[in-house]
């Protein structure tokens, strides 16, 4: 997590350092899935509230709003149950696994080094520092933004699901208590989960821009990490 | 004297026949199936008739003025007849002393055994002057009568979530029933007025099984409310089809294709309008062409306008939606990083000496 334990870390792992192993391989598989379900649950989530221009014709031939609902819904299960293997991961993967979920708040160090990254995000600082996983700054973007906003959408859309589903269905009664807990009118929640994608959107502007920059400007690989698992630090 | 509803019936003319129609067609509403009637029956025919004490807050009567147009005659008679006989300022006979003496006086006899019936709901502001009845502010009326009854009937959005008086800025601080009374089982039938139906069926299966209804997580009878108006709703196939009304009038409205574009609130509104209809079953908004304004919903007034899907989220100023307010965001963002991104380009390309000097070390 912190600066010099990476580096440790990485001395230990080679002499002459190079490379590391950060993500394992279902830890990548699960990232471009997830990416694949939301950009699907956003396109097809944006149709459900502003449909497509109305279709005519013979109505028994047609079903439109039918197939963006199911693919909507089955991105949505795709998300759900990833999200709860990506927590399984946390349990059993290396340790940088766990930083999505567990962020050291209590360590005045790293919240020193969140500033650092602030610093350098604001042209203040000439070199970022080197980071294994995830740096300090990017492990907060990620819990408060991915963490928590996969568990939000998770508890909204299941509960607009579960309006479908009817009650007493498992939607209806695991997350059913979600839409009385924002007043019983799930217009309201229907509000809420669109702001959440659209929350989402821009996550993953900033999410992207910050990964191409950081793997031309900070010295290291970041997207191919995601795709090989090695981090390489080019200097 | 009349002890139960069924001598009350005969009393007023009418037939057994009659009455055995009205079992069965009430056992049928309620999804109990065939076998519930003649228990329906016993019940109407053996059982002293538990009290009805209707009160009126903040409220327009327009649940009073559905619940006597029942579809059904008998309905309306058994619940009427009754009602007359006990309390209801707005149809009752009597008047001033004698109609609050009543109160008292099923108060007294019937201590944990009457059944409040609330239309409307209690302003709290200046200590509730803004609905004062027979001397006394209602929500004092409201409470007395609460203390001693054995369960309470919300009706209409009013008495259920506040409805008009409470939107917002809500000056009285009209205040649903359940947030005043809360030691008290309180069943909810909201709707602007609800279904005339609804109401007899949710009074007759409380007298006849002296229980609640099973209600859902808000606390309506999940027999009504158990499932959305776009559950059910005849134009539902043009939904799944992706066939919209694009404006009023235009060839898809003509059509009777789904009003979803035009703003029908079906999609989140829990009521039984799609199936049970209004006017003895003629109809309901969607069939004659206008979209469901959600008016059994919590705080529909509130909830953006009745003609949107993406409706206003007042909290992001007057004109925003969840799409407004999401796109501006995103645009912000994504302005933001292409200035990010540009001042990076321009930073390193000062630097460029610098890194190359490092490299070459």
């Amino acid at each position: 997590m912190l600066a010099e334990q990476d580096a440790f870390e990485a001395e230990r792992s080679a002499r002459m350092v190079r490379a590391i192993y950060v993500y394992e391989a279902p830890l990548r598989l699960w990232h471009w899935v997830n990416a694949l379900a939301i950009t699907v649950l956003a396109v097809t989530g944006y149709f459900i509230g502003k449909p497509l221009p109305a279709l005519s014709g013979d109505t028994s031939a047609q079903y439109l709003m039918g197939w963006i609902r199911l693919l909507h819904f089955s991105a949505a299960y795709v998300f759900a149950i990833g999200f709860l293997a990506r927590i399984y991961w946390a349990f059993v993967g290396n340790h940088h696994a766990r930083q999505l979920f567990l962020l050291p708040v209590l360590n005045p160090r790293w919240w020193g080094e969140v500033l650092y990254e602030l610093r350098w995000y604001l042209f203040l600082v000439r070199e970022p520092n080197k980071y294994v996983g995830h740096n300090p700054l990017a492990q907060l973007m990620m819990f408060l933004f991915f963490t928590i906003g996969a568990v939000y959408m998770i508890l909204t859309g299941f509960a607009l699901y579960g309006e479908g589903q009817g009650a007493g269905s498992w939607a209806d009664e695991l997350f059913g208590w979600v839409i009385a807990v924002l007043g019983g009118n799930s217009m309201q929640v229907h509000s809420l989960h669109r702001l959440g994608m659209w929350v989402t959107v821009c996550f993953v502007i900033v999410h992207v821009y910050a990964a191409i920059r950081e793997d031309i400007m900070s010295r290291q690989s970041l997207i191919s990490t995601m795709v090989s698992g090695w981090r390489m630090f080019k200097d | 004297m009349t002890n139960t509803f069924y001598d009350l019936l005969r009393r007023q003319g009418i037939t057994r026949r009659s009455f055995l129609k009205f079992c069965s067609l009430t056992a049928t509403s309620l999804g109990l199936g065939a076998a519930a009637a003649p228990r329906i029956a016993h019940a109407l025919e053996s059982k002293p008739r538990t009290p009805v004490v209707w009160l009126h807050g903040l409220e327009c009567t327009c649940c009073t003025e559905s619940f006597i147009r029942s579809a059904h005659p008998l309905t309306k008679d058994v619940v009427l007849s009754m009602l007359s006989l006990d309390y209801d300022d707005t149809i009752m006979a009597a008047a001033g002393h004698q109609a609050e003496a009543v109160l008292e006086e099923v108060k007294a006899k019937y201590k944990g055994r009457y059944i409040l019936a609330v239309e409307g709901n209690p302003p709290l502001n200046e200590d509730g002057m803004y609905c004062f009845q027979g001397g006394r502010p209602f929500v004092e009326k409201l409470k007395d009568m609460a203390a001693d009854c054995q369960a309470i009937i919300a009706w209409g959005s009013c008495a259920s979530w506040g409805c008009v008086q409470a939107a917002k800025p809500n000056p009285t601080r009209a205040t649903p029933v359940h947030k005043v009374i809360t030691d008290k089982p309180v069943i909810k039938v909201p709707g602007c007025p609800p279904i005339p139906e609804v109401m007899t069926a949710v009074v007759t299966y409380l007298l006849t099984f002296e229980r609640l209804p099973t209600l859902d997580r808000m606390g309506r009878p999940a027999m009504f409310y158990g499932q959305r108006i776009h559950d059910k709703c005849y134009r539902r196939p043009h939904f799944d089809a992706g066939q919209f009304a694009e404006s009023w009038d235009d060839e898809g409205a003509r059509k009777g294709y789904c009003l979803y574009k035009m703003g029908c609130k079906g999609p989140t509104t829990y009521n039984a309008c799609s199936t049970v209809r209004w006017n003895e079953g003629t109809s309901f908004p969607i069939q004659s062409g206008h979209g469901c304004i959600g008016c059994s919903e919590e705080g529909f007034w509130d909830k953006g306008s009745f003609y949107d899907r993406v409706t206003d989220i007042k909290q992001f100023g007057i004109e925003s939606n969840a799409d407004k307010v999401g796109a501006t965001a995103a645009g912000v963002v994504g302005a933001a990083v292409a200035a990010h991104a540009a001042v990076t380009a321009l930073a390193r390309a000062r630097n460029k000496t610098g890194i190359a000097v490092k490299q070459g070390e």
